[in-house]
């Protein structure tokens, strides 16, 4: 068992024999998680007459990019440019997560470093928002963004998500970590709140910025928005891709390219942000 | 003390005045130390207030237009419990969909809780590279949006589709069979499909929990006479990760009491005799296609108060953990 940490082993309590199941299971519910994804990915490259053929093939023959560049042409005409539906959904995500991570750190900070009264109040709260679900506060949203008229702009799907409690949730329990003299340290040094707060206190939660991103991104990134946005110009590419699956059978290929899209950026970014927090969890084991 | 000795005197002439007092004290202590730390509530201003909007007076109006007639149109009109009989005795596809969102609560909620603290903790022992590697492999289909799309193609009607044409060829069926739009089919597909997503956030949480437990705990477990790696699990492990437990346990009931999404997808909305109409499906038919904002409220407060009932259920169940 090559896989495991066997010389420098701190569980004597496990078998070699267990570890073998295990490794077993792993492969058993990995393959289940991976293959559809796998299939995803070698449907979008499949030509048109591949995806009908009889019996169906799992892994593509001749791979080709059409289907990409169909997804660009089917859009083209009457209909808004596809590019607009990715731009849309670009812009939403960036700007909906800056704005969290900025607005829920900067209340996370006063949350767990100052104390002043109200503060376990307003915790508290939070914590029983975690069980709010988008649907059970979708209606009275509605009714609000109306009220407000930010229905059908930018603003009904992007300021809401800049106040998720999970984020809040999350950054306040790991700047509980930052030792006070840290930034005590900086107060004395006649540096003010807000610079504490930037310059002391968000370098020392860097894991925690990062997941912060990827559920925040994750969530505006697959927003469909429908019920708050009307305009074609204003949609976004998740309800491009319902609209394009919803064509059927011969949309097939431009559907499966259309996935792939959206699936490769929130993938690739958590590869690319899970190194980085499990290199810093794994340095930061130790706690006092 | 004395303050209060003087208080508990109803009759004392000097009570109110005293009282008075009390609370002028009481309050501008307060007050200045609310002054004081103006700067921590300049912090959580910006959060608070979008919070208060967006979440919390959403969460109160709902309550309160539960109790109404509103069709957006006409003022909503109080109709006090109306709708919540209605729902209950004279709305079949509610219960129907109530049938079928515990179902699936019950079923996807426990099954995908356990099968992500399985599997972080069964990759935890592993190298970084292939622990990171297992994770990402987990965890994609949850953030890869809509991927669950090609559950469709994969159970397709036609005998292009994965299952179908298989099966064919293999000779256990002999006809195409229409997966979608059977509803003995509809039910065990979604389940699959739900449980394919549900390493949800309470599986990062399990991997990250599972990381800071002190190794020092497995050494003395060891000498403690802990013999195998469940015994370790549930003495030593679960209850150092406990507070990731509640986490992840909170994330799992609030996703699996809301599944709707996947399943209008692939089954459609609505699905062939309402085989996928969860609640949140019956909510968003009644808050977004007809525009009885009263109705859909109140079946909105009803989702909420399960859900509710449900964490705290859960919560006491898991402070056994490890007893």
């Amino acid at each position: 068992m090559v896989l495991f940490q066997h010389k420098k082993r701190k569980k004597p309590n496990h078998s070699r024999g267990g570890d073998f199941v295990s490794i077993l299971i792993l492969l058993l519910f990995g393959s289940f998680m991976a293959l559809p994804l796998v299939l995803a990915i070698s449907n979008s490259l499949k030509p048109l007459e591949e995806l009908f053929v009889f019996p169906p093939r799992f892994i593509v023959r001749n791979p080709t990019l059409d289907n990409f560049h169909d997804v660009f042409v089917l859009m083209v005409g009457s209909w808004v440019p596809f590019s607009r539906y990715i731009f849309n959904t670009v812009f939403i995500t960036v700007i909906g997560t800056v704005g969290h991570l900025l607005i829920a750190s900067l209340c996370a900070f006063a949350l767990a470093k100052h104390k002043f009264p109200g503060r376990k109040l307003i915790f508290a709260i939070i914590v029983t928002a975690l069980m709010f679900s988008t649907h059970v506060t979708a209606i009275p949203n509605y009714l609000i963004m109306s009220k407000i008229g930010w229905l059908d702009s930018y603003l009904a799907l992007i300021v809401p998500a800049i106040a998720k409690p999970l984020g809040l949730f999350l950054m306040k329990q790991f700047m509980e970590q930052i030792p006070d003299s840290l930034l005590e340290a900086g107060r004395i040094d006649g540096a003010s709140e807000f610079t504490v707060f930037l310059k002391i206190g968000m370098p020392q939660v860097k894991p925690a910025w990062l997941t912060l991103i990827i559920f925040s991104f994750q969530d505006l990134w697959n927003l469909q928005g429908s019920t708050y946005i009307y305009s074609e110009e204003l949609k976004t590419l998740p309800y491009a891709l319902s609209q394009i699956s919803a064509g059927g059978i011969s949309r097939a290929g431009a559907t499966a390219a259309v996935t792939v899209i959206m699936m490769i950026v929130p993938i690739t970014i958590f590869i690319i942000s899970q190194s980085n927090i499990i290199e810093t969890m794994a340095s930061s084991g130790i706690k006092e | 003390m004395k303050k209060e000795a003087v208080l508990m005197k109803q009759d004392n002439p000097r009570f109110f005045p005293v009282l008075i007092k009390y609370i002028r004290v009481r309050g501008s202590a307060l007050w200045s130390s609310i002054k004081r730390h103006k700067i921590s509530y300049l912090f959580i201003a910006p959060f608070c207030l979008l919070f208060l909007v967006f979440y919390l007076i959403p969460v109160i109006t709902s309550i309160g237009l539960s109790f109404t007639y509103y069709n957006i149109l006409e003022k909503p009109s109080f109709i006090g419990w109306q709708n919540y009989i209605n729902l209950f005795f004279a709305d079949e596809v509610f219960l129907t969909a109530v049938k079928n969102t515990f179902l699936f609560a019950v079923i996807t909620g426990p099954i995908g809780y356990f099968m992500a603290l399985f599997i972080a903790w069964m990759i935890n022992d592993l190298k970084p590279k292939v622990r990171a590697f297992l994770t990402l492999i987990f965890y994609a289909p949850t953030i890869s949006g809509q991927a669950f799309i090609v559950w469709k193609y994969i159970f397709s009607s036609d005998s292009y589709g994965l299952a179908n044409g298989w099966l064919m060829k293999l000779g256990i069926i002999y006809n195409a069979k229409p997966w979608f739009e059977d509803s003995k089919y509809i039910m065990p597909i979604l389940i699959i499909v739900v449980l394919w997503m549900s390493m949800g956030t309470g599986f990062l949480s399990f991997i990250a929990g599972l990381q800071n437990v002190d190794r020092s705990l497995y050494e003395a477990g060891y000498v403690d006479g802990i013999k195998n790696r469940f015994q370790e699990l549930w003495f030593i492990t679960l209850p150092a990760m406990k507070e990731q437990l509640m986490f992840g346990a909170v994330m799992t009931i609030t996703a699996s009491f809301a599944i709707h999404d996947q399943l209008a997808a692939l089954a459609g909305f609505p699905s062939v005799n309402y085989a996928a109409h969860t609640v949140v499906s019956h909510l968003i038919d009644y808050g977004t296609i007809r525009f009885e904002m009263g109705y859909a409220s109140a079946i909105a407060t009803l989702l909420f108060m399960v859900m509710i009932l449900c964490n705290k259920l859960v919560q006491f169940l898991l402070r056994k953990v490890g007893s």
